[in-house]
C-alpha cells in the first residue's frame, strides 16, 4: 500500500462479474475463523486483565489470581494517581507529546510544501537529507544529545524533549505530507496567485486545507512512538516532577512491587489515552503503520 | 514557488534535524575515537576503545553474551512472524467482512508502551500470584507453571515470546497490504488450471510476497538490535536473571551511564558504533538481496 492511498477514502473497487465470487472463498473456512477469533482473544486478553486487575483489591488478586473484578474497586487508582504522581506524570506525557507533535507536524507541513513545489537539484539533496532519518538508529546518539542538551541548558527540561521528539518526527512526516503535496494540482495555486495572494498565504488558506487528511495521519501516528518513548526522558530529566508516564511508572513499580493492584492501574492510566486514540482514529494509525511499504 | 522563498518554508524543519538529528548521528561516531576522564574529552586515542570492548572485562563476556540476545531476539521474531503471523495475514485475506476489524484487534498490543508491556506479564508471569501459573494449576498443568522470567535458561525464550505478542499486529497488517495487492487473476489462473490452495500459495503468492517480507525482515532487524525498554522493564538495566536478558542496548546504558569508569564515555561510545554498524550492514545487505530478488521476478 502506498502513501498516496491515506489521501481519501479507498474509492469502492471496481465491481466484479458475479462469477469471481464463488471462487474467491476465503482461505482456512469455518476453521480459520476459528483460529483467527482465538488468536484475537489472545492478543486482547492480557490487556484485558490489566484493566479488570487494577479494579480488584490487592488482597483479591493474591488470594484469588483468577477472580472476577466484581463488586469493582476504585480504590486503586487513588493510589496510582494521588500517592504515586501519575497525575502529575500523565500532565508531563501530555504536554511532551501534543509539543512535539504540534512542531514537527508545522515545520514538516511547511517544508513538506516547498519540497513538492521547488524544482530545483538543491531541494532535492535536501528532501533525500531528511529521508535518510527514516533509518536513523536515533537512541544510539543519546550520548550527543546529552552533551547538546547540556550545552543548550536542556538537561532537565520538557521543551528540550519536545524539540528533541519534534526533530525525530520530521522524516516521516516530510516522507508523507510531501508525497501528498505531490498529488495537489498547481492550478490551485496559479489562481490564488492571479488574485494577489503570497507564498505564504497561498499555503494557509488554499493548500492546507487539502493537506488535512495527511497531516492528521501523521499527527496521529506521531503520537505513539512519542507517549511511549523510554530512553530519552530516563536519561535526560533529572526532577522526577518533569518525568513522562514511561519513566515514572518504572518509579511507582519500584515503590510499589507488592501491590499489584495499584502497578494495573498504574499501567492502565498509561495506556489509556492511546486506546482513546485508536478508537477515534483507527484509519489513520493503519495508514501510518502500512505508509512505509511503498519505500 | 520561488526557490528563496522554498527555502523560508523548509528553514525550521532543516534547523530542528540538522540540529537535533544529523549533528548527534554524525558525532557520534567521533566519541568513540577519543579517551574520555568523565565529560571532559581527552586525546586522540584511534581504535583503543574497540580494542578494550573485545580484550578486557566484563566486556569480554558481556558483549557477546548480549550480542547473541539480540540476535535470538531477531530469529525468533523473524520465525514466528514469517509462519504465524504470515498465516494469519493468509487466513485473513479474503475475508471482506471481519478482515478490519480483526487487523485493527491485532495491532493493539503493537500501540501499548513496551514498558507496560513488560510490566503487565512480569505480573501476568508471577510465579505465586500470577494468573497464567494459576491458570495452569486449574487446568492440571502443574508441571508447566514455571517460574517464567526467574529462570536463566527460560527467560530470554520468554522475552522473545511477549515482544512477539506485541509485534505481530504489524507483520500481519504489512503482510495483508500486500497480499491485497496481488492481482487475483494470478492465482485464479492457477486454480483454473487445478491448483489447489497449498500449490497457489508456494508457486504464485508466496514468491510474490518476498519483497513484502524483506521489508518487514529489515525492520524487525533494526527493531530487535535496539531492543530496550521491554527488557528494561522485565529484567532492569542488568538483564535479571544473572544477565540471562541483557540485551545490547542496555550494556551501553549500563556503561554509559552506570559504570563509574572515567573512560565510560569513550567505551560505550564505541560499543554505540558498533551497533550502528551491526544495524546499518544488516539492513543494506538485506536490502540489496531484496532488490536483486524483485529483479529477477520482474525479469
Amino acid at each position: 500500500m502506498s502513501a498516496t492511498e491515506i489521501r481519501t477514502r479507498p474509492s469502492p473497487p471496481p465491481v466484479r462479474p458475479q462469477r469471481h465470487r464463488s471462487v474467491t472463498k476465503p482461505v482456512g473456512g469455518t476453521i480459520g475463523s476459528v483460529a483467527l477469533w482465538t488468536y484475537a482473544i489472545l492478543a486482547l486478553l492480557p490487556l484485558v486483565l490489566m484493566v479488570t486487575n487494577s479494579f480488584r483489591t490487592n488482597a483479591e488478586l493474591v488470594t484469588d489470581p483468577l477472580g472476577a473484578p466484581w463488586p469493582p474497586n476504585g480504590q486503586s487508582y487513588r493510589v496510582a494517581w494521588t500517592d504515586g504522581s501519575m497525575a502529575r506524570y500523565f500532565v508531563n506525557s501530555l504536554i511532551i507529546t501534543f509539543g512535539a507533535v504540534l512542531v514537527s507536524t508545522t515545520v514538516a507541513t511547511m517544508a513538506s510544501y516547498a519540497l513538492a513545489r521547488v524544482k530545483s537539484r538543491w531541494f532535492r539533496g535536501i528532501e533525500a537529507l531528511f529521508l535518510s532519518g527514516l533509518m536513523m538508529p536515533i537512541h544510539l546518539a543519546i550520548l550527543p544529545i546529552f552533551y547538546l542538551f547540556d550545552a543548550l541548558g536542556l538537561i532537565d527540561s520538557r521543551l528540550g524533549l519536545i524539540l528533541l521528539y519534534g526533530a525525530s518526527g520530521v522524516p516521516f512526516s516530510i516522507f508523507v505530507i510531501a508525497t501528498f503535496f505531490r498529488q495537489v494540482p498547481a492550478e490551485l495555486e496559479e489562481a490564488a496567485a492571479l488574485d494577489g495572494a503570497n507564498a505564504w498565504q497561498t499555503f494557509v488558506r488554499i493548500m492546507l486545507p487539502l493537506v488535512r487528511p495527511a497531516v492528521v495521519t501523521v499527527a496521529v501516528f506521531r503520537f505513539v512512538p512519542i507517549w511511549n518513548d523510554f530512553l530519552f526522558p530516563l536519561v535526560l530529566l533529572r526532577d522526577e516532577t518533569k518525568y513522562p508516564l514511561p519513566v515514572g511508572l518504572t518509579k511507582f513499580f519500584a515503590e510499589n512491587s507488592a501491590n499489584y493492584s495499584a502497578i494495573f492501574a498504574g499501567l492502565v492510566i498509561t495506556t489509556i489515552p492511546l486506546i482513546v486514540l485508536f478508537l477515534l482514529a483507527t484509519r489513520q494509525i493503519v495508514a501510518g503503520l502500512t505508509a512505509g511499504m511503498s519505500k | 514557488m520561488r526557490r528563496s522563498t522554498g527555502l523560508l518554508f523548509v528553514a525550521p524543519a532543516l534547523l530542528l534535524f540538522g540540529m537535533f538529528l544529523l549533528y548527534p548521528m554524525l558525532t557520534a561516531f567521533s566519541y568513540s575515537f577519543f579517551s574520555w576522564g568523565g565529560t571532559a574529552r581527552g586525546g586522540f586515542v584511534g581504535l583503543d576503545n574497540f580494542v578494550t570492548l573485545f580484550t578486557k572485562p566484563p566486556f569480554t563476556t558481556q558483549v557477546p553474551r548480549a550480542l547473541l540476545h539480540n540476535v535470538l531476539f531477531f530469529a525468533g521474531t523473524m520465525l514466528i512472524q514469517n509462519t504465524v503471523g504470515l498465516g494469519i495475514a493468509f487466513l485473513l485475506y479474503r475475508r471482506n467482512r471481519t478482515r478490519r476489524a480483526l487487523q485493527t484487534l491485532y495491532a493493539i498490543p503493537y500501540l501499548v508502551s513496551p514498558i507496560v508491556i513488560g510490566y503487565l506479564w512480569t505480573l501476568l508471569l508471577s510465579p505465586n500470584f500470577g494468573p497464567v501459573n494459576t491458570l495452569l494449576g486449574k487446568i492440571g498443568l502443574e508441571s508447566l507453571a514455571l517460574p517464567w522470567l526467574g529462570d536463566p535458561d527460560l527467560a530470554i525464550w520468554v522475552v522473545i515470546a511477549i515482544s512477539v505478542w506485541q509485534w505481530i499486529g504489524f507483520p500481519v497488517l504489512l503482510y495483508g497490504a500486500a497480499l491485497g495487492g496481488i492481482p487475483e487473476e494470478l492465482s485464479e489462473a492457477a486454480r483454473v488450471d487445478g491448483a489447489g490452495h497449498w500449490d497457489t500459495f508456494r508457486r504464485i503468492t508466496f514468491p510474490l510476497l518476498v519483497p513484502a517480507i524483506g521489508t518487514v525482515s529489515v525492520l524487525t532487524f533494526i527493531f530487535a538490535m535496539e531492543a530496550f525498554a521491554l527488557p528494561y522493564a522485565i529484567g532492569g538495566s542488568i538483564g535479571n536473571p544473572a544477565g540471562a536478558t541483557d540485551f545490547m542496548s542496555l550494556l551501553f546504558y549500563r556503561t554509559a551511564f552506570d559504570s563509574g569508569d572515567p573512560n565510560a564515555i569513550g567505551v560505550s561510545s564505541a560499543l554505540a558504533t558498533l551497533l550502528f554498524i551491526v544495524i546499518f550492514g544488516g539492513a543494506l545487505a538485506a536490502t540489496s538481496v531484496l532488490r536483486r530478488h524483485e529483479q529477477k521476478i520482474t525479469a
